[in-house]
């Protein structure tokens, strides 16, 4: 049990609550950078993956965990993300370093663009129109088929930074430490914009739009804002996810890919940015957990004839499902749980956590 | 006359999407979930009554199968709200979107694991058989689909208007906690509404998969029929089969009119555009406190 005793208004607004916080999370980063000594290529390939992941997920965080409008299209703004990083970089020549900030610019730019006409529109029915730009998004790759390769998708070059290489293949653990890199940034900004006024009147906005708008918020201009930062991150995300994929088309950025980082947010905790990193581990390596576990099953009991094909994919609708019903809060709502218990251990309450009732209103009267 | 054609076949497409409409316009009217699962329902309902008839797997009646098959979708949807959806009443509606998507992921995967991942056409007796119409022919299965959704779509909004039932569904949507205190059995409420939007659901197979053929995938009109309801104005019977036939219209005109590899992209086009314009769809249900 830890007593924070703040002395002034500045310790309020710190990155860390206490210094034995900030210890753990330099901790933490310090295992994420020496990870590539400890693991072969393949783990340190699939946790670059992870943290792609986490980052398409922070993006989606802030605008459905902060700002609360829901979205079903961010693969849209992931596949901007990945095509403008490409193309600036086949076409024109420019190096990874100009062109990846420039990707993000662009998605934001672009998610900018969809909140403008969009602001008026509230949950389901966001959630519908973010859905038909996801589907949109899908055929408009294909129509553009000169620049984006269309079908047959398009191929992303080496990253190149003052002459190293950051093949995937090649450099595994370089690949890994940019997207790290990368991820920390993120998490810096985030963290940033979370204790800056943007970053309240995004939380007064997901509470109450009505008092949001009475404290003097001005709701489109917050939802403006949140769209582009968030779809410029997922974008950022876009453009590792091209480079890490290699080869990438207009399959890559499938509805598909909007609901999956939307269910990975929601598993790991809405409304943290542990959440995204939590969701993107399960989403990373849940599908190889399940292979592995068939693969033993294959090999102990000779289950290969009776295992139908798609297995996977209900195993891991079956694991979502169960998370939902049994840790409404995600992994990180989980995780608090637990904490709270052994921080206040013996004097833990069994109800401490019960939510009040909730009762449904509509929301076609407001 | 060809137009003529078009908008008929087009009406037909568009009464499966208004039907399916319906089930999600019914699930979301009662109990504000939103059931991303309503396509794979569909697919679900319409495999039922093709293993129940079809030749090659149980070789039933027609007509038999049909309330059969309606029956145990019907005792599906229910079973579903009273285990997992009840659960979820007071949560965030992101959380339910989840929850019926990887619903539809298990649906998915049950169909394909028990009838295959090949395309098959429901042997009904409708299928194939064509009526003249003053010189337009018609398909017997495109007639009927139009009929029996007009019929369904009467018969559920003269309910929900008119009976008991109806209007304790409408009162557990507008407050829950109310309808508790005017003594409605709210949860008895929402599993018949799962119970009567898998029954809906299935019709809508039938009539699809004695249009056309039916595999696991076909669950992803259920997309389309999103954008039907949201068109038709989210929570309005009438306007889940405007927003079907909207899109169903404009599906065989933009095909035939728009250059290739675009016409696909035409209903979400309009989609988007009545959401900008009319941000609660044509037929809208969202009012204004009065204070």
């Amino acid at each position: 049990m830890r007593i924070v005793f703040k002395t002034s208004y500045d310790a309020d607004l710190g990155l860390f609550v206490h210094r034995y916080q900030a210890f753990w999370y330099v901790l933490l980063l310090a295992v994420a950078v020496g990870l590539p000594f400890v693991m072969n290529d393949f783990w340190i390939g699939e946790a670059a993956l992870m943290l792609i992941w986490a980052i398409a997920g922070m993006g989606l965080m802030l605008l459905v965990g902060h700002a609360g409008q829901p979205s079903l299209g961010h693969a849209a703004f992931m596949a901007v993300g990945a095509y403008t990083n490409v193309i600036l970089q086949t076409s024109l020549g420019w190096p990874f370093l100009v062109s990846f900030p420039l990707s993000g610019c662009a998605a934001a730019l672009a998610g900018a663009l969809l909140a403008l006409p969009t602001a008026r529109l509230h949950g389901i029915y966001l959630a519908i129109a973010t859905l038909a730009v996801s589907v949109l998004a899908e055929d408009g790759i294909v129509m553009l088929a000169p620049w984006t390769g269309g079908v047959s998708g398009i191929f992303a070059p080496d990253i190149k930074i003052f002459g190293v290489g950051f093949n995937r293949y090649v450099n595994a653990p370089g690949f890994y430490w940019l997207t790290l890199g990368v991820a920390v940034l993120v998490v810096l900004g985030y963290r940033n914009i979370l204790r800056s006024p943007l970053g309240r009147s995004l939380v007064a906005v997901r509470d109450s739009e009505i008092s949001a708008q009475a404290i003097g918020v001005n709701l489109a201009r917050t939802k403006a804002v949140s769209f582009a930062l968030s779809c410029g991150v997922t974008g950022l995300a876009g453009a590792l996810m091209g480079h890490f994929a290699g080869v990438f088309n207009h399959e890559t950025f499938t509805i598909f890919l909007s609901i999956t980082l939307l269910m990975m947010i929601v598993i790991g905790g809405l409304g943290s940015i542990h959440g995204a990193f939590l969701g993107a581990i399960v989403i990373t390596f849940l599908p190889l957990a399940i292979s592995i576990v068939r693969e033993f099953l294959n090999e102990r009991f000779g289950t290969a004839s009776v295992m139908p094909p798609g297995i996977e994919t209900a195993a891991f609708g079956a694991i979502l499902i169960a998370f939902i019903l049994l840790e409404p809060m995600g992994i990180y709502g989980r995780w608090i749980k637990i904490r709270t218990y052994f921080e206040l251990f013996p004097f833990c309450r069994r109800d401490m956590f019960r939510r009040q009732r909730g009762y449904l209103r509509t929301e076609r009267i407001r | 006359m060809e137009s003529l054609q078009l908008l008929v076949s087009g009406l037909a497409n568009g009464c499966v999407y208004g039907l399916i409409a319906l089930g999600f316009v019914l699930i979301y009217k009662a109990t504000e979930a939103l059931n991303f699962a309503q396509g794979d329902m569909m697919m679900l309902g319409a495999f039922v009554t093709l293993g129940l008839t079809n030749d090659h797997y149980w070789a039933l009646p027609f007509w038999a199968s049909v309330p059969i098959a309606l029956l145990l979708m019907g005792a599906f949807g229910y079973v579903l709200e009273i285990t997992l959806l009840r659960r979820m009443s007071g949560q965030s509606q992101i959380a339910v979107v989840v929850l019926t998507v990887a619903l539809g992921f298990i649906i998915r995967f049950i169909a394909g694991a028990i009838w295959g991942h090949e395309p098959q056409s429901l042997e009904s007796p409708i299928a194939g058989v064509n009526v003249r119409f003053s010189g337009l022919v018609l398909g017997l299965d495109e007639v009927a689909v139009i009929l029996v959704t007009i019929v369904l779509t009467g018969l559920l909004y003269l309910g929900f208007a008119h009976t008991r039932l109806g209007l304790a569904m409408q009162a557990t949507s507008q407050n829950q906690l109310a309808a508790y205190y005017m003594g409605i059995p709210v949860k008895r409420v929402s599993a018949l509404i799962w119970c009567l939007s898998g029954i809906v659901a299935t019709a809508a197979g039938i009539l699809l998969a004695s249009k056309g053929s039916i595999d696991p995938n076909s669950g992803f009109l259920g997309i389309k029929a999103f954008a039907a309801a949201v068109i038709g104005g989210l929570g309005s019977l009438p306007g889940a089969l405007l927003g079907g036939l909207v899109i169903g219209v404009i599906e065989p005109f933009a095909a035939r009119h728009v250059a290739a590899g675009f016409s696909q992209v035409v209903p979400y086009a309009v989609l988007l555009l009545v959401l900008i314009i009319r941000p609660s769809g044509i037929l809208s249900q969202v009012r204004d406190k009065k204070v």
